[in-house]
């Protein structure tokens, strides 16, 4: 059991440890090399070799001279230092524009990915419960029509007629602008409802899959034995429900669940365009149009361990919920 | 390609070539061809066909196809500025269906032509990542031992990275003009999660008694994963196909949206970049020029994902058993819903 944590923990610093590596590798491999272009302008404005190294140095964290190996160390040991290097187009430390970003971008997924998930799974739990009703029907007509719109397009229909037309929710931005940045509730209230038309779009679109798969889960579990085992033992509806259906239906969409997190954090690039919203996949989209290395690699790795750490979080919960995960090597099979 | 039956009599004698071959010297070469016939392609088009979804789905791949054929045969106009009168709404005027664009270029025209790529570009991305995710899922489950564990690190590692962010960065390294490329690049770790999810139904497949009597006998792994095992993963197969040609729309209409990947031509995704470009969003008169190419697109992936659930009836062993008759299973059929909400 113990073994199952180290090896779980030890996997999430490889896979942080590759992805930084791929991110070295990917700035290598960028068309002309990244600092070409800034260099030569350096040099034009007559900055001399040695100055213009330097500055490139602080852009990047690698001596531009040194061979390969020692580049790559020197990156390795100020990612490790939380530090990213130098934003060009913003002349501040990547860290601290990350940092800014990222509090949204989270908000925007996680409160998303709950909402779609209860409503998901309460939709699906009605849609077995009374299978072939023609509520199930409808329901899962709809569910198979919202599996097909990506949410870019949910998002654009909604600021078109939400938000242009009908003026009903704010079409961009985090906040009201005029609202001073500090917790009171007029801005609470305007941060909800500025992220109100980024979650919808998120969520609408996702309810139906998840309803699918919790009503196909619920039906088979419906079907095993153990639940008539237990009506006979005549343990209250509520107990059956909660206790026997709901969990073991619940529990294989977990995995789609991580898959889940890691497609939406992606999608904030998006999403945030859509919106003009200031997240992490905003600052990444504009650090690829403007050719801001430094940037650009920083808010991908950032990305990246977000969502490693958050699989690792929700794998470690998972595994409390459901004793079979920790039992040694079964759990090598999923 | 057909799934081994799952009744009592059958699978414990799949695996055992010199019985199949004895009762296949007894048919003529026209019995087998009429057997052949009827196992892959008249039942399983009977199955399929009886479900209202794939009917559906079939006919709406079919209207795709079609609007393929139309601009590949130059049927329709080519797409250029100042053929029609601007912002002309949707069938408004017969010769434009769709509408026009602000610069006059003919919507309908804009859109036809640009499906054979879009096309191209999704069945791509589908075979990309089913293939290898079929390849990685089989050899890793069935090997198992040291080749499992380095194949499920490296499809950890691919899981473990943001598919969108990693293609744009890979789109403005590599600028991706062909199609074909363009999907295998959207699709570059999306075979992963499938290719984990294969794996764990290999390992139950490989414990099955037929296939442990093929390997009893001595057949190379080769011939069993071909015969044995592959045949029962292509519920899952061809469902992830479809789920995968779905995620390949969706992430190429989507970064062309964001003027990630290069194009020569307009795509969907070009078309609906532009018209909120120009305000079609304020603009009362231009919506159509959002809508017209989401229909392409919502379209295209309903066809697909309807397609997908009627496959699943007809390549899923226990729901074919129960409509041909040779079994009183009740086994609920799968709903096998994956992937993302991308």
């Amino acid at each position: 059991m113990v073994n199952y944590y180290v090896r779980r923990t030890a996997r999430v610093f490889v896979t942080i440890f590759g992805v930084m590596s791929l991110t070295f590798g990917l700035i290598r491999l960028l068309p002309g090399g990244p600092f070409t272009l800034l260099r030569t302008q350096l040099l034009q404005q007559g900055i001399p070799p040695e100055q213009v190294n330097q500055q490139i140095r602080n852009l990047q964290n690698v001596r531009p001279d040194a061979p390969l190996w020692q580049q790559y160390i020197d990156y390795m040991i100020s990612a490790v230092q939380l530090d990213l290097g130098t934003s060009i187009q913003y002349s501040r430390p990547v860290t601290e524009v990350v940092a800014q970003a990222a509090p949204w971008t989270i908000f925007i997924v996680v409160a998303s990915t709950i909402l779609m998930f209860v409503f998901g799974i309460l939709l699906g739990a009605i849609q077995a419960y009374w299978e072939g009703s023609k509520f199930d029907t409808i329901a899962s007509s709809l569910s198979i029509v919202g599996m097909s719109i990506p949410f870019y397009v949910a998002a654009i229909l909604l600021l078109l007629f939400v938000s242009y037309r009908w003026g009903l929710l704010p079409a961009s931005g985090t906040a009201n602008p005029n609202i001073e940045n500090h917790w009171s509730l007029d801005y609470a209230i305007s941060v909800v409802l500025h992220g109100a038309l980024p979650i919808l779009s998120y969520t609408i679109v996702g309810i139906g899959g998840q309803a699918l798969a919790m009503r196909g889960n619920s039906i088979q579990v419906l079907g095993e034995d153990f639940v008539e085992v237990a009506r006979l033992r005549g343990l209250s509806d509520g107990r059956i429900a909660t206790r026997y259906v709901a969990r073991n239906a619940i529990l294989p969409m977990y995995t789609g669940f991580l898959l889940l997190l890691g497609f939406r954090l992606g999608g904030t690039v998006i999403l945030e365009q859509i919106f003009n919203y200031p997240g992490l996949g905003l600052y990444l989209l504009d650090a690829v149009n403007s050719n801001d290395y430094p940037m650009m690699m920083g808010t991908f790795l950032v990305i990246t361990v977000a969502l490693v750490i958050g699989v690792y979080v929700a794998d470690l919960t998972y595994s409390m919920i459901d004793p079979r995960i920790s039992s040694g090597d079964s759990s090598e099979a999923y | 390609m057909i799934p081994v039956k799952h009744t009592e009599s059958d699978a414990s004698t799949e695996g055992l070539d010199w019985q199949t071959e004895s009762t296949g010297a007894d048919m003529t070469r026209g019995d087998r061809i009429r057997e052949f016939y009827e196992r892959s392609i008249y039942e399983p088009a009977v199955v399929a066909w009886a479900d209202m979804r794939t009917r559906v789905g079939l006919l709406m791949l079919s209207v795709y196809l079609a609007i393929t054929a139309v601009a590949v045969f130059g049927l329709w106009r080519e797409p250029s500025s100042s053929q029609a009168p601007r912002l002309l709404g949707m069938f408004e005027n017969w010769s434009y269906p769709l509408g026009t664009t602000s610069a006059g270029v003919d919507l309908t025209a804009e859109l036809v032509h640009a499906t054979p790529d879009i096309m191209l570009m999704v069945l791509a991305g589908g075979v990309w990542a089913t293939g290898l995710a079929v390849l990685v899922g089989t050899v890793a489950g069935y090997k198992g031992g040291r080749v499992d564990r380095v194949l499920m690190s490296i499809s950890d590692f691919f899981m473990a990275i943001p598919g969108l962010p990693l293609v744009i960065i890979l789109a403005i390294t590599f600028s991706p003009e062909n199609p074909i490329f363009v999907g295998v690049i959207l699709t570059i770790n999306y075979w992963a999660g499938l290719g984990r999810s294969l794996r764990s139904q290999v390992l139950t497949i490989r414990e099955d008694s037929y296939v442990e009597a093929s390997r009893t006998m001595g057949t190379s792994t080769f011939r069993i994963l071909r015969k044995d095992v592959i045949p029962n993963l292509m519920p899952y197969v061809t469902v992830n196909f479809v789920f995968a040609a779905r995620y390949t729309i969706f992430a190429s209409v989507g970064l062309f949206f964001l003027g990630v990947l290069p194009y020569s031509q307009p795509t969907w995704g070009v078309t609906l970049a532009r018209a909120q470009e120009n305000g079609a969003l304020f603009v009362p008169e231009a919506a159509h020029w959002l809508i017209a190419p989401m229909i392409f697109i919502v379209g295209l992936a309903l066809a697909l994902i309807l397609m997908g659930q009627g496959l699943d009836r007809v390549f899923n062993p226990r729901v074919r058993t129960r409509m041909a008759g040779e079994s009183e299973s009740t086994a609920e059929e799968d709903e096998t819903i994956t992937g993302g909400t991308l």
